[in-house]
């Protein structure tokens, strides 16, 4: 599936993820927050640098892995992305969504 | 687009290992989805919540046929213990989080954590027994009443 968004056309998956993430950049970002109705302020983009840092890393990212990471707890996540915290951060990353079921 | 489904009601009556576990997993995807969840824990379920047992749930190796292991063998001393190591084990390369730590999680996350009030007066239990994360002690009829919206749906396990 095609999205164009910030005047790029973007090559997405069904559930509107970035295939490649190599076409992701901040007003990308922005633009993808905004369809979800967030905002991006600095902690929004804390959060989006540690995931994006995982996915390279090639390190599964969870909820448990939040609690863990130092840059946010899991409270002020939900806060953050409301309605499906590690669906939607990864999605405004351009990131593929997380398989686990934890 | 999206589910029908906002808001899940479990009952957790039993205490092993992997009911537990079915039942945290269950409430833990419905938060993730955006979806609301509430744990409602009664009989042996309160073994989970009270803070000197909920390390020590086991898995049955008893009356459990998926163990693929003869009844009798189950019950020699040391299997049980054996059998939930072994399960732990396995847990932990999924990154799943022990009961504790899982419990911390889905009360961050915004599960409602509750007791029952039968079971708990059943059990001689005082709210001093129970982990901090506990949002309080209800009645069968109190939660009923926390399925106030369409799309929520009701679980025992």
């Amino acid at each position: 599936m095609d999205l164009n968004l910030a005047g790029i056309r973007l090559d997405v998956t069904e559930d509107g993820y970035l295939s490649d993430l190599s076409q992701w950049n901040k007003e990308i970002a922005i633009e993808l927050a905004k369809k979800e109705g967030i905002e991006l302020t600095d902690k929004h983009w804390e959060v989006i640098d540690y995931i994006q840092e995982k996915y390279k890393n090639d390190e599964a990212l969870s909820i448990r892995g939040i609690k863990k990471s130092g840059v946010i707890n899991i409270k002020e996540f939900y806060d953050l992305f409301p309605g499906g915290p590690l669906k939607i951060s990864t999605l405004i990353a351009g990131i593929p969504k997380p398989k686990s079921c934890i | 687009m999206g589910t029908e489904v906002k808001k899940m009601l479990f009952i957790l009556s039993k205490a092993t290992i992997e009911n537990a576990y079915a039942a945290f997993v269950m409430a833990n995807g419905a938060r993730m989805e955006g979806i609301e969840s509430e744990i409602f824990f009664t009989f042996f379920g309160l073994e989970a919540i009270q803070k000197k047992k909920l390390e020590h749930l086991h898995v049955a190796t008893v009356g459990n046929p998926a163990m693929h292991i003869p009844t009798m063998l189950g019950g020699l001393p040391g299997m049980e213990a054996f059998a939930t190591k072994m399960m732990k084990k396995e847990m932990e390369k999924l990154d799943m989080p022990p009961v504790g730590e899982f419990l911390e999680i889905l009360s961050d996350s915004g599960c409602k954590l509750w007791a029952c009030k039968l079971a708990i007066d059943m059990f001689h239990l005082k709210e001093e027994d129970l982990i901090d994360e506990i949002d309080g002690i209800l009645t069968i009829g109190d939660f009923y009443s926390r399925a106030d919206k369409p799309g929520t749906h009701l679980l025992f396990i």
